[in-house]
């Protein structure tokens, strides 16, 4: 330590108003929105909470064997989801069936082939204009094309179809970022080798951006589960009074009939019930809210679960 | 063939920026080649033109030929030149497959099927690659798992499993520590008794220790070439020396 | 060199791997199909629907009465109603939202902000019709506690409840602005002695405006593009106002109402759902252009 003089201390009174505005105040306000960014955060959780408790408390109770396996009823207490849930699975299969392909497909082209030209800005700009067009006007579009145009009336096969292209572009657009997120060294490791680009997208980038395209397909087949607007745009019907998918393999060897019948499914369903003033049907959507929860949760559990797997072992060195 | 590698007049482009003037070299079999020079010089472009890796860049384009065994390599199948002129990067870049995976993929993209040759050639071109001893228990283990010279070696391997006459390195040491770095140099000295290779690398002392003949590379252009104890003792070329010497690079 | 045998080979694989490739590109075209499809269905209809009404009616009109005796088509109440539940979401989402990312991207702990992001992905994985029953059913009847007035059919509740649908958009998309910003510059502003807060305000977030300003922008589409909750909590009565304590009726909330009910097709009223339909399909069009110009810009800049 020296001794041939030391600093000079600063006058740092608080009382004097230079420190006051130089020193402290700037210090309280980052204290103060800490707290504030912190209360903000919390808020989201605890509408969710609050918004969790109060249908748990409303549905729990309704929720039993006779209420998932009852078809729809003018009477609160007989009205069940069987015919609902039983829709949601053949859609969301008929849907993934379609749209998920085309949408892989088109991923793979986008980030793999593609070539810089205007074509493909423009294929890009589409697509992401797609993503956030709102959800109801693919109902529209649903109902001009499918239910009209093609006669498809207002069937499964029609359902499926819209919601397709609902999925298509969230799909592309999360499969791409997958694609994306694997390193270039492992593409030029491959041709280095004399493989051809089918080859290396095929047996290298595929499976390794195969987690994430999982993950991305996931999220967008639960956020289909619950979309009811487009499909009431099409007029999916809200009494279904059979299982949809009956008599599928009544005929040699597949029957394609029951494809092209009315159906239900769970939001719509539910929505049905919220229009009704009875108080009755109130618990009834509040107890198919849960169902659809439980549903949507574990999808994306599942998701999230695979997200966190493939971080883990990733580690591109 | 004593020299299976002929470079004429070889130019390259990116977009309007050209990257090599004019090269003339010619590559002599079963021996290690060394490509040195300051950063920027083009020596990764140079040996990437070899296996036609610069085709990938949209921009790319080369005048003058490259003759391999006499046929033009610009104008031959690039899967076919890919396998007889192997190439192993700066950074190693296993697949993220097993150990046994990475070394039997080249092997399955060129059409073998039968599970007893791929383990067969497997084994033989991680001996090649004096790594068999350390991975052979664990040869469905995750590439990722090893050390990074082991990375490096695993995928020298990968090249030799394919058969190929040539080998490119892109300065295949330069991000592995000193032991690991020991250990594939001397791994080089064995496998040029049945290899031609040729790598870039901005070490001198490591060029010194491994090549044969060496050429020096400065800005785009093939100043000197000559065998390695001449080049370091004796250059021709007053810029050869300077840089030897280190008064620039 | 090459045998006859393998040049075979390799020219049918070449044949195999062109045709992959141009299949594939069939698919990424697809996704014009679709916008190509969505612009001729509603184009058809609409124009149809103009041969009866006239543009001037459907732009200036302030009433909007197509299924009515007296029918007007004025598409001004429509708009005004998405327009008033839209400004209340968004002036819930985008405080909270871009306060939250502050908070999130600047602020929290690791710990925090591990179990933080995750509830904002739950957030935005909630069905929306689920948020449409919790306006009805929860907040309109507590809001009506502290504003007797408000009726039961309304646009503060929705409004509300749509603001904290959006705010995970908000908040994710404004926090990886922020979070794109360089450390470089975060650190160039501490150097001088400034505090968190000083850093954050005066120096990432001007960095970050452009991603921040495009998370506002996705926000509004989102917001003028959602169905359930307006259907279910606002009411189907069309309104010119600006008052949040009635039953009003959003664009979307319009054309759910007409495709529940028994309208024929090829009839007029058919058609005004698709005459709606093409002006939210312009509406959310420009503003998804507008953000998608801003993210990209903002990702040119940083990365």
């Amino acid at each position: 330590m020296s001794s041939s003089g030391d600093l000079p201390k600063p006058r740092l009174d608080p009382m004097h108003a230079k420190t006051l505005r130089r020193h402290i105040l700037p210090r309280l306000k980052d204290r103060l929105f800490a707290m504030v960014g912190l209360s903000a955060t919390l808020l989201s959780l605890l509408v969710l909470a609050v918004l969790f408790m109060d249908v748990l408390g409303d549905g729990l109770s309704r929720l039993n064997w006779q209420f998932i396996t009852s078809y729809p009823s003018r009477k609160p207490d007989q009205a069940g989801i069987l015919a609902a849930w039983v829709g949601t699975g053949w859609l969301m299969g008929l849907t993934g069936l379609i749209a998920l392909p085309i949408a892989i497909a088109a991923a793979l082209y986008m980030e793999e082939y593609a070539k810089k030209n205007i074509l493909t800005d423009f294929i890009e700009i589409t697509v992401a204009n797609l993503a956030g067009v709102p959800s109801i006007i693919y109902g529209l579009l649903g109902l001009g094309l499918f239910v009209r145009w093609m006669n498809l009336g207002r069937s499964l096969l029609a359902g499926a179809m819209t919601l397709s292209l609902l999925v298509i572009p969230a799909v592309i657009l999360s499969s791409r970022e997958a694609l994306r997120a694997v390193p270039n060294s492992i593409r030029e490791a491959s041709y280095a080798m004399g493989a051809s680009q089918w080859q290396t997208v095929r047996y290298q980038v595929f499976p390794a951006a195969t987690p994430g395209i999982l993950t991305g397909i996931i999220l967008a087949m639960s956020r289909a589960i619950g979309e009811t607007a487009p499909l009431m745009a099409i007029g999916a019907l809200t009494y279904v009074g059979f299982l949809p998918g009956r008599g599928l393999f009544s005929r040699f060897p597949i029957n394609f009939d029951c494809l092209l019948e009315p159906f239900s499914t769970l939001p719509i369903q539910i929505f049905n019930w919220v229009s009704r003033p009875q108080k009755a049907f109130s618990v009834n959507a509040a107890a198919g809210i849960l169902v659809l929860f439980l549903i949507t949760f574990m999808m994306n559990g599942m998701a999230v679960y695979l997200r966190y797997r493939h971080q883990k072992r990733s580690r591109w060195s | 063939m004593a020299f299976p590698l002929q470079i004429r007049a070889l130019s390259a482009f990116y977009g309007r920026k050209q990257s090599l003037y004019r090269v003339q070299m010619d590559i002599a079999e079963k021996s290690v080649t060394a490509v040195i020079g300051p950063s920027g010089c083009g020596k990764s472009t140079f040996i990437r033109c070899i296996n036609r890796m610069n085709d990938l860049v949209p921009t790319f384009r080369i005048e003058g030929t490259l003759l391999y065994h006499g046929v033009d390599i610009y104008q031959s199948d690039v899967t076919d030149i890919r396998r007889r002129i192997g190439m192993v990067f700066q950074k190693p870049n296993p697949f993220p497959k097993s150990i046994h995976e990475n070394v039997a993929y080249g092997l399955r993209i060129h059409g073998v099927k039968n599970k007893k040759e791929i383990d067969q050639t497997v084994e033989t071109s991680l001996k090649k690659a004096a790594l068999w001893e350390e991975v052979k228990d664990r040869l469905s283990q995750s590439a990722l798992s090893l050390s990074g010279g082991q990375q490096q070696r695993l995928c020298i391997a990968r090249a030799l499993a394919v058969e190929p006459e040539m080998l490119l390195l892109d300065e295949p040491t330069s991000a592995i520590d000193p032991i690991a770095t020991a250990r594939i140099e001397e791994l080089l000295r064995e496998l040029k008794k049945n290899y031609t290779i040729v790598m870039v690398t901005h070490n001198m002392q490591q060029a010194a220790r491994v090549s044969d003949t060496t050429g020096f590379f400065l800005m785009g252009e093939l100043v000197e070439t000559g065998p390695t104890s001449q080049m370091f003792t004796n250059p021709s070329d007053q810029r050869t020396e300077d840089y030897i010497t280190g008064r620039f690079g | 060199m090459l045998n006859r045998a393998a040049h075979r080979k390799r020219f049918l694989q070449r044949v195999y791997e062109g045709l992959i490739e141009r299949a594939l590109f069939g698919c990424a075209l697809f996704s014009v199909l679709i916008t190509g499809g969505v612009l001729s269905v509603l184009l058809f209809e609409t124009l149809g629907f103009f041969k009866e009404v006239s543009l001037i009616a459907f732009l200036t009109d302030t009433q909007w009465t197509p299924l009515f005796f007296e029918k007007h088509f004025g598409i001004l109440p429509l708009l005004s109603g998405t327009f008033l539940v839209t400004a209340i979401a968004l002036s819930v989402a985008l405080p909270i939202g871009l306060v939250s990312a502050i908070y999130i991207s600047e602020y929290a702990s690791d710990p925090i902000r591990i179990f933080v992001k995750p509830t904002l992905e739950i957030l935005a994985a909630v069905p929306t019709i689920v948020y449409g029953y919790f306006a009805l059913t929860v907040v309109t009847p507590q809001l009506q506690r502290f504003i007797p007035s408000l009726s039961g059919f309304n646009a503060l509740s929705p409004g509300i409840v749509m603001g904290i649908m959006i705010v995970p958009i908000i908040a994710s998309l404004s926090e990886d602005a922020l979070h794109a910003v360089p450390i470089g510059l975060r650190e160039g502003g501490y150097a001088l002695g400034a505090t968190r807060l000083q850093v954050v305000l005066r120096v990432v977030l001007p960095a970050a405006i452009s991603g921040v300003v495009a998370s506002f922008i996705l926000g509004v589409s989102r917001a003028v593009g959602e169905t359930m909750i307006v259907t279910i909590a606002a009411g189907l009565q069309p309104r010119l106002t600006l008052n949040p304590l009635v039953p009003i009726e959003t664009a979307t909330a319009y054309i759910a109402q007409v495709s529940m009910g028994d309208t024929p097709h090829g009839t007029l009223a058919y058609r005004t759902i698709f005459a709606v339909g093409t002006s939210l399909f312009l509406l959310t069009f420009v503003l998804n252009i507008m953000g998608f110009l801003l993210r990209k810009r903002f990702r040119n800049l940083y990365e």
